[in-house]
């Protein structure tokens, strides 16, 4: 018998969220107590899949950042610098066993806030944000390993910024290695993605760590301005957008802070004739629509060699019928929310750009939900490296495609940017890869896959993309006084 | 042009990288498949199903009951759908074409020496042309792998070519016996090689050798088909086969074959499953979506 299908679709596979528990309003959590703003003032953390509000979170001034400044020097002073080293770890291995018996709760709460689809948050973001905890609570009690030979000592007080792309995942970033390290932090999540933020302050609360250890305050901007201007921070480590990173740059000319930044990109994705095709088409998919697009890594020039180019475009076009754009909390949803209207409207705006210029459009033919802020995964054939579209980061599911014929062209015009955050190569040839990691001008170079992160691997960046490392030993030394 | 002077044509097979095959795998295992989805899989799988039975010891009587099997899969349960063949070394095809008669369900039969192909071609295009004679729809041949893997290719798509001749009307699968290809790299030549010779239909293994039909090698078949479908705009059919005995792993090689190749292939004229005891483990999820409870086993019969 044989039978006519009518086309098999997916039904909705939601993520339940009975089990997440969210307060209505969240104060600032300074000193190891919740506490009011003295602005008294609250802005609204939204849901980018219906707009719907989720929760009010609270609004630091100058004085929060003050109070919170004040009390991490103190639990610096008389706490955390003090403690020996091995209860130090004890504390942060802690807060990584809550954080991993939390982490549905953690990963529907990050989905819910941000828009990345649920799989990413539970497969990746939670995962990934653990492990750093674990990995530098090993560290702690083995500093003079790391730095054999050296002096070492912790900064003081560490100022930390993070933006909305990956909200846990860069809290835990900060935090772990600067506990680790021996310093107290005061930590800012990004004002549309405050909430994981805000339950690692609860699961730092209930690990014990000594009042003031981890501060956490939520505001806009001028937030962040405080703690950079702050006289009494030791070092500001800041990820977000090169624009910011310039400011903060200035800022803190003159004064003797410390600094890592992780700023933009507009990573290259390399594909050679000898690839193994179908796996690379897998890999720019993850390089340009992992997390919308919304990765400061993300592989968003795309390198074709000319011989192969045609398949390769036919290929990915194909793969792109297959990615589910849709509720994030949808366990089948590839692509989901973008994170935030403004964001979008900046994406819109690129590829309204993009048809000006006279690029080639193809955007996926699904269902897009009328409600909340959603792109396609789209890309740009026919782009000219001084196209704006391939010189500026767009940070969305946009991808350009070039193509060229020979090593040296791709070098540079891979190198042709203010950026140099990641690079990904597809070959074959095992002596073609280490040619190319050795003259692209890349904080990482992936061969054969992409965005893929490991705690113990350093992650940072060239030129324009910042400077100092995160991740790995590098991580720890960003974090110390070395004599 | 006969099929053997094609061998020029054959096309280099790309590279295939292990591990990123492994990470794409593992994203169609990550589908989830919940209520309407679920049942309509389920019931798709039924009907894609190759009932096997390929012993030394097997008896005209589990044929004929495995024949009554694939078109009455649990009559208590209406509207169910058969089986899509029933697949029986050569010597049983007639007496399971009598069995299946008009029920649509097709008669299946290995040959060329099933299932190590250790025979010379004039034994291999015998034991073909008596099968099609018997009333086989479908022959399922394996291929030489010592010729294969000793680089000689051109002598296994002359045989694959010669054999498709001798099929007739009958669609050919060729098995690949992928437990034996050691790589995937191995995998894709070997598809490329019978697509190009001739084949129907590829098909994984003979589920004498483990390992048989992961979702690694399907995948990789599966590429090559959807590669020759761009190339030429004509189909070529899968059957994964053996080591596939439950119904989640049967649902995540539907999703797989939906997002490779499409909903076009969904159907048990390009899909099938080989295999002898998923039938049961989907009867039993069937049933359980419907009442909401499992039964035991022995609400199900084994032939």
């Amino acid at each position: 018998m044989t039978s006519k299908n009518k086309n098999w679709e997916y039904s909705p596979s939601l993520e339940s969220t009975g089990h997440i528990k969210l307060k209505k309003k969240y104060d600032l959590f300074i000193n190891g107590k919740w506490t009011k703003s003295s602005s008294k003032k609250y802005f609204k953390t939204i849901n980018p899949n219906d707009e719907k509000l989720i929760a009010e979170i609270s609004h630091a001034n100058q004085n929060d950042v003050d109070l919170a400044v004040k009390s991490a020097r103190k639990a610096y002073d008389t706490v955390w610098s003090k403690m020996p080293a091995n209860e130090r770890g004890k504390y942060i291995y802690r807060i990584a066993r809550i954080m991993q018996e939390r982490a549905k709760e953690l990963a529907v709460i990050e989905s819910l806030d941000s828009g990345k689809p649920i799989r990413e948050a539970r497969d990746i973001d939670i995962p990934l944000a653990c492990n750093h905890f674990f990995y530098y609570a090993g560290w702690a009690d083995k500093l003079d390993y790391a730095f054999p030979n050296r002096k070492i000592s912790p900064l003081g007080v560490a100022g930390q910024i993070i933006p909305w792309n990956f909200p846990l995942l860069m809290a835990a970033w900060k935090i772990a290695p600067a506990l680790a390290a021996g310093n107290t932090v005061v930590l800012k999540p990004a004002e549309t993605t405050s909430l994981t933020a805000l339950k690692l302050a609860e699961i730092i609360e209930e690990s014990g760590l000594p009042a003031g250890v981890v501060n956490i305050i939520t505001g806009h901007g001028d937030t962040g301005a405080s703690i950079v201007n702050h006289p009494d921070i030791n070092k500001i480590a800041f990820t977000g957008s090169t624009g910011v990173g310039k400011i903060i740059q200035k800022a803190i000319a003159g004064t003797d802070k410390k600094a890592t930044l992780e700023l933009g990109g507009k990573s290259a994705n390399i594909i050679f004739d000898d690839a193994p095709l179908d796996q690379a088409i897998e890999g720019i998919v993850n390089g340009i629509f992992f997390n919308q697009g919304h990765v400061c890594c993300a592989g968003s020039r795309l390198f074709v060699q000319e011989n192969i180019a045609d398949k390769v475009i036919r290929k990915l076009k194909h793969r792109m019928k297959s990615l589910v754009v849709g509720n994030p909390l949808d366990k089948n949803t590839d692509v989901g929310a973008i994170n935030s209207k403004d964001q979008l409207q900046i994406i819109n705006k690129y590829i309204k750009l993009g048809k000006k210029e006279g690029a080639e459009l193809y955007q996926s033919t699904c269902s897009i939900p009328k409600k909340g802020f959603f792109c396609p995964p789209t890309i740009f054939t026919n782009v000219a490296q001084s196209s704006i579209l391939v010189q500026e980061e767009i940070f969305g599911p946009v991808l350009t495609i070039q193509t060229f014929r020979t090593v040296d062209e791709v070098i540079q015009k891979a190198n042709n940017t203010p950026y140099g955050l990641a690079a990904g190569v597809w070959t074959d040839k095992g002596a073609r890869i280490f040619n190319l990691t050795t003259k692209l001008k890349a904080g990482v170079v992936w061969a054969n896959t992409y965005n893929k992160f490991d705690p113990a691997s350093p992650f940072g960046g060239y030129k324009e993309s910042g400077f100092g490392r995160e991740g790995g030993m590098h991580g720890l030394s960003a974090y110390l006084k070395l004599s | 042009m006969k099929n053997q002077n094609k061998f020029n044509l054959l096309p280099l097979s790309p590279t295939v990288d292990k591990v990123g095959v492994e990470e794409r795998v593992s994203r169609f295992q990550k589908r989830s498949i919940k209520t309407n989805s679920k049942m309509d899989g389920l019931k798709m799988v039924l009907n894609m199903i190759d009932l096997t039975t390929l012993e030394g010891k097997d008896t005209p009587g589990k044929v004929r009951q495995m024949c009554y099997k694939a078109i009455h899969l649990h009559d208590s349960f209406p509207g169910l759908p058969t089986v899509a063949a029933v697949c029986v070394y050569p010597s049983m095809v007639g007496l399971a074409k009598s069995m299946v008669k008009d029920s649509g369900v097709k008669v299946a039969s290995v040959s060329t020496a099933f299932p190590s192909g250790q025979a010379p071609l004039d034994v291999k295009i015998t034991d073909t042309k008596y099968a099609v004679e018997q009333g086989a729809d479908e022959i399922d041949m394996v291929i030489s792998r010592g010729k294969f893997l000793a680089g000689e290719y051109s002598f296994v798509f002359d045989e694959i070519a010669q054999i498709k001749e001798v099929c007739g009307e009958a669609r050919l699968k060729v098995i690949l016996e992928t437990g034996e290809l050691a790589t995937l790299d191995n995998v894709r030549k070997a598809s490329d090689l019978a697509i190009y010779a001739g084949a129907d239909f590829i098909k994984t293994s003979t589920g004498k050798i483990q390992p048989a039909a992961t979702m690694q090698v399907t995948y990789t078949m599966l590429m090559a088909i959807r590669d020759y479908y761009d190339e030429t705009g004509i189909m070529v059919g899968m059957k994964p086969a053996g080591g596939i005995s439950n119904s989640k792993l049967a649902l995540h090689n539907l999703v797989m074959v939906k997002e490779l190749l499409g909903d076009e292939w969904l159907t048990n004229e390009w899909f099938r499953f080989g295999a002898s005891s998923l039938a049961n483990d989907v009867l039993m999820q069937i049933l359980k979506t419907d009442t909401g409870k499992y039964q035991s086993s022995d609400y199900f019969t084994i032939d």
